[in-house]
């Protein structure tokens, strides 16, 4: 398959995730939304790096060409589940102080 | 069009709709379920490139544990759909155009890009199989492997600490618990 079909996917999933940033008021859909864009870059990672497995060995072949962006992929997954125990202990505490989850009731900082 | 190529259309059909569907769904709920459909849609296509071991991790870390802590976040607030208030037009209408405006400006600069002769291959090669991974993980990547166990640690003590309830909550609870019963 083309690389560059692939990276369309990605291109359109991450704006849909941008998209939904921007427009939702719900903290936790907000949340979801950067999730979606973190597995449209993870898409493009693991892409690329089959990309660069058939480059690299086209001549000699060469077994590990290309495996740093799967491990980058592995690394990106375990930050990630770190950012969401950490993110969503943070949206419960607001929820706690506020009762309700709408971003719009966050902006007291700024008073 | 071979069994590959009809598969690639259906998982990237899927996992946009799945996206647009997540954005747009009015219960938050569903919009959890769908996620749950978009990340068992990418796990599809790391099989296709035959990166094994990071679909099976996809599948277990993200569609069953991020989303079942999602799902428990919501069953514990009992939140429904009208608990957010549907406020600005303009401010939506502001945001899938920005949205819109980076799809573009990102597609117009990588139309052009000299990409069209790379080839990502799918079906085959063996650096996503969990042999090859785990040699190249514990070999050149065993530092940042190693702090990200310091990272779980420091995520775990900061979740304990943040969802503690301050002494004054505690006492209250304790008061109304006498008070009460």
């Amino acid at each position: 398959m083309p690389i560059n079909y692939y990276i369309f996917l990605a291109v359109a999933l991450f704006c849909i995730g941008v998209a939904g940033v921007l427009t939702r008021r719900n903290a936790i859909i907000i949340f979801m939304c950067i999730e979606l864009m973190l597995n449209a870059v993870n898409l493009l990672l693991v892409a690329f790096s089959k990309m660069h497995y058939h480059a690299l060995s086209a001549g000699a072949p060469n077994p590990n060409a290309g495996i740093d962006g799967q491990l980058f992929v592995f690394f990106i997954m375990v930050v990630a589940a770190a950012e969401v125990s950490v993110g969503l202990a943070i949206i419960v505490m607001m929820y706690r102080n506020t009762h309700s989850v709408d971003v719009n009731f966050l902006n007291r900082l700024k008073h | 069009m071979g069994t590959t190529q009809i598969l690639f259309w259906f998982l990237s059909i899927l996992a946009i709709l799945g996206a647009i569907l997540v954005v747009t769904s009015k219960n938050p709920v569903h919009s959890v379920l769908w996620l749950i459909v978009v990340f068992v849609a990418i796990s599809g296509h790391y099989i296709l490139l035959n990166a094994q071991f990071l679909a099976i991790v996809n599948l277990i870390v993200y569609a069953g544990a991020i989303m079942v802590l999602f799902l428990f976040v919501f069953m514990l607030m009992n939140l429904n759909s009208d608990t957010e208030p549907q406020k600005n037009r303009w401010l939506k209408i502001a945001g899938v155009v920005t949205g819109g405006a980076l799809l573009l400006v990102l597609v117009a600069a990588l139309k052009e890009a000299d990409l069209k002769t790379q080839v990502a291959e799918m079906g085959r090669g063996d650096i996503g199989l969990i042999n090859n991974l785990g040699m190249v993980l514990f070999h050149d990547y065993v530092v940042p492997f190693e702090i990200s166990s310091v990272l779980f640690l420091s995520a775990m003590v900061g979740v304990v600490v943040i969802g503690r309830k301050t002494p004054e909550e505690r006492t209250g609870a304790i008061g109304d618990q006498k008070y009460g019963g």
